[in-house]
């Protein structure tokens, strides 16, 4: 490319690319070391799914708790008991508000916990639900809450079998937080995991981005925007179900919740040492959803999906994978948004609607608080 | 999107950037400034040096109104915001800027009562709520949200609302352009003028660059071909030895700027006779504060603010990014000690910082686009 | 912070002729349009919001003047690399 200039002291410069790639070098190098908590009080950061919340969960829970069966940090646990796969997740909402278009704070209580147990290729039976409500917390909002968690348990075909119920003194909840934790049986001969991303790989998503995050964000009417959108809140089993039926090797699967498919994009990276190349055309964002996102200025990429599967596959799989997907009402949009790579190992990058290209790092802070 | 979409065709952009080339004259380096941090941004988000010619180099410039706010004026605002009654209303691009003890996120953390908003009438809503509290607003950003936070105090009087007062930050786009000249450190071939700055201020201001220091100006807007054109403009006009200033933006941008917009300033606001810039020193004549017939709506004034001038860490060459001297990459810290999540200056905390925008859109391996060469040649 | 995006005029509020209701890809705000009072814009028009307010209208003739120009480029373009290909050709 460029020569080499000789300085003064005759020694030969290295052309500016060259240093400009020991730099990034050894900004790799620092970014691959022991994650810290620097902060010694909690902020909004750490649970927004992104760079915070990993650090927070690698540095302290993985920290105290290490054990083999945790250190994947995968949407759910993989656990064997008396010979058999068993599934384990758990989840909490904090939803603000509470009731939004699309959905309430049940709805993603029982949804979110059923795809986390899916994405790991488990059918998932059943679910707890521990309640913790404010004092003052209108009982017909609740009733309304419970009837939603049994709607969508019955569209997802589970049982919530256990539960649990708290009031603390007016404050000190907003209203009403769930948590739910769910089990289900992995009965299918599947090895799924990040971790197993190849070079190759295609990455497909299920259908339009965002349109979750959005919807909560002007649900709250701080922003004085009015649009047409809807919660994506949904039950994956059936979708996953019929992926796993036609593509048996798909690597890895994950719902796109907080933090986004640009999270998900950098998991994959990060875990399986690989790059990731997406392409911005081929990746669905509903045209109110973008212009709530120009509007705002957030990247739609880093907004919360509740009923969205990213799906890695070899990538002669991609067809079938996708001819599934779109077989079911909820992954009609379903596309191929990029691919694994060997060049450039965990790095996310993208190649723009211009043409360019850019990468997509993990967000440091939190664009949409308080999604899910 | 109107007026979005189709200026970020990819097609067009080849066949610009093939022009572009052919301007370029054998063995020459161009150095272009962009001077709007909106630009950096941009840039870098639609990966647009990939279309440039290696003899072509972009150099971030100063127009990132939260990457000049000195530390001592980030600590005069957490100051006010712990103030008892007080609800600071802040855009977002400031939440994350480091003062000596923390940033506004962090004393949000500690429970001080400070809001994002969107726009300064949502500050205006909040006063209006909550009668008993004080609410001031930290007012940042170029002549291009100037206006706005005239119109919003303006609106403060109509309605006699007692409780909003102003923290006013504002800065002026010529003197930073001017200094920027007037470096000894840089040689420029032209300048990417700003385009927002430009609907207020209109074209004329620029004049001065072209006449008195022999550069072109082009005014530009902010999708990537608009970037692309204007660059395309300023290499026309430095092969057939023009220098002058032109409006590529003018879909957006009066070349007369807004006279209602500089009237509301005007009535509200005036040049302070000079201010801090971090990395540019003081500079006069470059910065607004409230006007005295407001003062029951200047915070410096309602409150006791400590002023106190505090030093950018030692590690800090944030001064020298924002001159364009140094790349983000090239500062020593760049990445390591200094990153979005432990950011030491704020190049690298607001969204238009250059060092913000290297770190998270282009901090990789480059791949320039493929000149397009027909089917068939070798 | 340079943020500036277009936007639709919808409609103007009824009571405050300084408001008026704007859509970006079918997305509604209000905004306040006082910046612009030596020319309001009418229903249909475009312009830049910025922080809230209207920065200034958005001046179709020019925008497909801007356009034209590009396709222009884009044509010329496209001429010389088929007269490229064809010269190849023989």
């Amino acid at each position: 490319m460029t020569t080499p200039k000789v300085d003064p002291a005759g020694r030969r410069e290295l052309p500016v690319t060259d240093r400009e790639q020991q730099v990034l070098d050894r900004i790799d190098r620092a970014r691959r070391r022991a994650p810290r908590v620097r902060e010694d009080r909690i902020t909004m950061s750490h649970g927004s799914g992104g760079k915070a919340t990993h650090t927070l969960i690698e540095a302290i829970f993985l920290g105290a708790f290490r054990n083999p069966l945790l250190e994947p940090l995968e949407d759910s646990a993989e656990l064997s008991i008396a010979g058999s796969r068993v599934a384990l997740t758990t989840d909490s909402y904090v939803v603000s508000p509470l009731f939004f278009p699309g959905g309430d704070i049940g709805d993603l209580a029982v949804n979110g916990t059923v795809n986390d147990l899916s994405v790991a290729g488990a059918t998932p039976l059943y679910l707890s639900a521990g309640f913790i409500l404010e004092e003052g917390f209108p009982v017909a909002d609740l009733t309304r809450v419970a009837e939603s968690m049994r709607a969508a348990a019955a569209a997802a075909g589970v049982s919530i079998v256990t539960g649990d119920t708290k009031v603390v003194q007016r404050g000190k909840a907003d209203g009403c937080y769930i948590n739910t934790a769910g089990v289900g049986l992995i009965e299918r001969d599947v090895a799924l995991g990040v971790a197993r991303a190849q070079p190759g790989d295609a990455i497909i998503v299920s259908g339009p981005i965002g349109d979750h995050g959005i919807t909560v964000m002007l649900a709250r009417g701080e922003l004085d925007i009015e649009a047409d959108v809807r919660s994506d809140t949904a039950p994956l089993n059936g979708l996953i179900a019929g992926l796993l039926d036609a593509v048996p090797g798909v690597r890895a699967m994950r719902d796109a919740t907080r933090g986004g498919v640009a999270t998900i994009l950098n998991e994959i990276a990060t875990a399986a040492d690989a790059g990731v190349l997406v392409t911005e055309d081929a990746i669905p964002v509903r045209a109110e959803v973008r212009g709530a996102c120009e509007l705002l200025g957030i990247d739609p990429m880093y907004v919360a999906c509740e009923g969205r599967l990213v799906a890695v596959v070899p990538g002669d799989s991609a067809g079938r994978a996708l001819a599934a997907l779109r077989a079911h009402e909820l992954g009609a949009q379903a596309a191929v948004v990029g691919h694994v790579t060997a060049g450039q190992p965990g790095i996310v990058r993208l190649k723009t609607a211009f043409g360019g290209t850019r990468i997509v790092d993990l967000l440091v802070g939190d664009p949409l608080p308080r999604i899910c | 999107m109107r007026f979005v979409d189709e200026f970020r065709d990819a097609d067009k952009a080849r066949a610009l950037a093939a022009k572009i080339t052919a301007l370029c004259e054998p063995g020459r380096q161009y150095k272009l400034m962009e001077v709007c941090g909106g630009h950096t941004h941009t840039i870098y988000k639609h990966g647009l040096e990939d279309y440039l010619p290696e003899s072509i180099t972009l150099v971030h410039g100063p127009g990132c109104p939260v990457c000049v706010i000195p530390m001592g004026r980030v600590d005069d605002a957490m100051h006010l915001a712990a103030q008892p009654d007080v609800i600071m209303t802040s855009f977002g691009d400031m939440m994350r800027v480091p003062g000596s003890h923390g940033s506004f996120f962090d004393a949000k953390a500690q429970g001080t009562d400070i809001r994002m908003v969107y726009s300064p009438l949502d500050s205006l809503k909040i006063a209006r709520q909550y009668p008993d509290r004080r609410v001031v607003f930290m007012a940042i950003g170029f002549e291009t949200t100037a206006p706005s936070t005239a119109m919003t105090m303006l609106r403060a009087r109509a309605e006699g609302l007692e409780n909003f007062s102003v923290f006013c930050n504002h800065v002026t786009i010529i003197p930073a352009i001017k200094a920027i000249l007037d470096s000894p450190d840089l040689r420029l071939d032209g300048f990417i003028g700003p385009g927002h700055v430009s609907t207020v201020i209109g074209c004329r201001p620029y004049e001065f660059i072209a006449r008195d220091y022999g550069k072109p100006v082009v005014v530009a807007g902010f999708e990537p071909l608009d970037i692309l054109q204007s660059i395309y403009m300023l290499m026309l006009q430095l092969s057939q030895g023009r220098s002058q200033v032109e409006n590529q933006y003018s879909r957006v941008v009066p070349w007369d700027g807004n006279v209602v917009a500089l009237k509301a300033i005007g009535e509200t606001m005036e040049l302070r006779p000079y201010f801090e810039w971090r990395g540019l020193g003081f500079i006069s004549h470059s910065a607004l504060k409230v006007r005295d017939e407001f003062a029951a709506m200047d915070a410096e004034l309602l409150f006791e603010v400590p002023g106190v001038r505090v030093a950018d860490p030692k590690a800090c060459q944030c001064g020298e990014v924002l001159k364009g001297v140094l790349k983000p990459w090239e500062c020593k810290v760049f990445g390591t000690a200094c990153t979005p999540e432990t950011p030491i200056g704020t190049c690298m905390v607001s969204p238009e910082g250059a060092c913000a925008a290297y770190y998270n859109y282009g901090r990789m391996h480059r791949d320039r686009v493929a000149e397009a060469a027909p089917a068939g040649r070798p | 912070m340079c943020l500036g995006i277009p936007g639709e005029i919808v409609e103007i509020h009824p009571e405050q002729p300084d408001l008026a209701k704007v859509a970006v890809s079918g997305v509604k705000r209000m905004i306040n349009i006082g910046l612009l009072a030596d020319d309001p814009p009418k229903p249909g028009e475009w312009v830049l919001i910025h922080v809230g307010f209207a920065l200034s209208k958005i001046d179709e003739a020019e925008a497909a003047a801007a356009m034209q120009f590009l396709e222009g480029i884009g044509q010329a373009y496209e001429d010389e690399i088929a007269a490229l290909r064809e010269s190849l050709i023989e």
